[in-house]
């Protein structure tokens, strides 16, 4: 997976030679549903402390956990755009540890009998395309949510996270940059936003990753492992492993030797630091639930997902170049968000693709970026849009006209056709008007066309002066052949 | 089967359970009694025996995904010893 060429490239220099870096993640993927795994209770972000909780959630002595069918269904819609083995038949287990906001003393997870198991994911890093091998996909509760700052004694617990399902998505441990890994964690969470499992909000913890970093020379066995708890944004996952892997480095060089052990990163100082709890070596004792009996489906019911899964990333990309003649590059960036994508795909519909995708990435995500507003909200539609782009290609208007015109939809709104009619703002490609314009400056410019003879770079002057008389509507490249022609030059 | 002092005190840490040194004794002794007692299943050959998860065959029940429970926080914090504004208060606990 990782030939010599690519891995040379990715090696970190230390003091005794080059290092590699070998990285595995973990993502806890936040499931999109309107209920919890195993209760009746809403998954409603924000709402007011424990209201957002049954007396399943809060772990009531005799209540019992009942599975919710849109989470398994999601799971394997996951697992599917994943391209991974679904397991019809999987278990729940018991991870027992104590924590003040895990009020059962145990997680229901999975364990040996995971509901998704290997799968891939195609990743694109600096230019080059790699396969990131996925080990397995499993379902478990989300715990609850401790804040430490509202007094010098007290910790307060809210549970209405408690119960909420999350899918724990681990790769193999194939990456080996901190590039590698961003652009993992931003195609799966291109791919779960496709399918809508889960919304992949990172700043509301919807999505977040441990980082499993080790190093070694080049052709060793693997090194021992740090696991970096946690990261809760693509920026963050990517100095989060630079400054793990300089840290082992050091040890190591200076003849030290890496702990196994957990670790956070604190973005604000740059460094990732042992975890206090790390003597208490996890012993989870895991052991299947009582509560719950071995989940399974048939293999009629995956069919049935899966031809209802939407077109994901990697084909609409495909797609993309072949039927509208882009880039690779330019399809990429139109796919990276469905959203974009879908604008995109009314814009080109029966018009040219390239200019459409132009306009789309150049102009409009350009404005919308300054101004700060996403898609959802663009001032311009996407039927507006494509009316400026068909008017552009059935050369009604010229480029220039045409950025006039956006300006004067972002705006004001407005069907463009109409604007350009009403506002006389047509590209003129009669040659008659054309050709009397021309007439007109070269009349007025005796001397001017003695000097053009000489010197032909004085064609600009004169296309500059025709456009002008002719308020910017001629085509260009008319005006610029038919003054050649006049003026005798080549 | 043996269970030693030390393995008595880590399981009793992981239960978060306090054991006196003189309980500890007696725990060793319990539950290597235990243990030995459950040992007697080795002695059936379960090779190629898939483990019993029901005696009636059944599916797992499925619930549809709705939003039918919950909204109850007074409840939910009525036994706590301590609250505020719906919060469970705890002796602080800081990673």
């Amino acid at each position: 997976m990782n030939d010599a060429s690519t891995a040379n490239k990715n090696l970190m220099q230390g003091a005794t030679g080059p290092w590699e870096i070998v990285i595995g993640l973990e993502v806890h993927a936040q499931v999109n549903s309107k209920s919890k795994l195993f209760s009746g209770s809403s998954t409603a972000f924000g709402a007011e402390p424990n209201s957002h909780v049954s007396l399943v959630d809060a772990a009531m002595p005799g209540m019992l956990p009942v599975i919710n069918e849109e989470c398994v269904a999601q799971a394997i819609r996951t697992g599917l755009g994943l391209k991974a083995q679904i397991n019809n038949r999987s278990i729940f287990d018991r991870k027992n540890y104590f924590y003040p906001d895990l009020p059962q003393g145990y997680q229901i997870s999975q364990y040996k009998y995971p509901i998704v198991g290997e799968g891939v994911i195609e990743i694109d890093a600096e230019g080059e395309s790699m396969t990131v091998g996925i080990e397995r996909l499993h379902l478990e509760q989300d715990a609850g949510k401790s804040i430490h700052d509202q007094h010098p004694d007290y910790s307060y617990v809210d549970l209405n996270r408690s119960g909420v399902a999350l899918m724990e998505i681990v790769s193999k441990p194939d990456m080996r940059s901190a590039k590698q890994a961003q652009a993992y964690v931003t195609k799966l969470r291109t791919i779960l936003r496709y399918l809508e499992t889960c919304d992949g909000d990172m700043e509301k913890g919807n999505l977040r990753a441990d980082v499993n970093v080790s190093v070694r020379k080049p052709g060793d066995k693997l090194g021992t492992r740090c696991e970096i708890k946690n990261v809760n944004s693509i920026r963050f996952i990517g100095q989060a492993i630079e400054v793990e892997a300089r840290r082992q480095i050091g040890i190591i060089e200076d003849g030290g030797k890496i702990d196994q052990e957990t670790r956070l990163f604190d973005p604000a100082k740059g460094e990732t630091r042992a975890m206090r709890s790390k003597e208490e070596a996890h012993d989870y004792r895991y052991f299947p639930d009582p509560d719950l009996l071995p989940l399974e489906f048939t293999q009629g019911y995956v069919d049935g997902l899966k031809a209802h899964l939407p077109e994901l990333p990697d084909e609409k990309k495909a797609r993309f170049i072949k039927d509208f003649g882009l880039s690779a590059y330019d399809a990429s960036v139109l796919v990276a968000e469905k959203a974009n994508a879908d604008y995109f795909e009314i814009v080109a519909k029966d018009r040219d693709g390239k200019i459409a995708a132009n306009w789309v990435i150049n102009e409009l995500f350009g404005r919308l970026n300054k101004e700060g507003k996403d898609i959802e909200h663009s001032p311009v539609s996407a039927a507006q849009l494509g009316g400026i782009v068909g008017l552009i290609s059935s050369n009604a208007i010229s480029g220039k006209i045409a950025k006039d015109l956006f300006e004067i939809v972002w705006t004001e709104g407005g069907d463009p056709a109409d604007i350009v009619e009403k506002r006389g703002m047509k590209q003129v490609t009669d040659t008659g008007a054309i050709e009397k314009a021309v007439n007109e400056i070269i009349k007025a410019n005796p001397e001017k066309v003695e000097q053009a003879k000489l010197k032909p770079s004085m064609l600009g002057w004169f296309v500059g002066q025709v456009m002008k008389q002719t308020g910017g509507k001629a085509a260009p490249a008319a005006v610029s052949d038919m003054l050649k022609a006049k003026l005798g030059i080549e | 089967m043996q269970v030693d002092a030390a393995t008595v005190r880590r399981i009793a840490r992981l239960a978060r359970i306090k054991v006196t040194d003189e309980e500890a004794k007696g725990l060793e002794k319990e539950l290597s009694g235990i243990l030995d007692w459950v040992r007697q299943l080795d002695e059936v050959d379960t090779s190629g025996v898939e483990p019993m998860v029901r005696v009636v065959a059944q599916q797992m029940k499925q619930r549809a995904d709705v939003v039918n429970d919950g909204e109850i926080a007074d409840a939910v914090v009525a036994n706590a010893p301590l609250t505020e504004d719906h919060f469970f208060v705890v002796p602080k606990v800081v990673e």
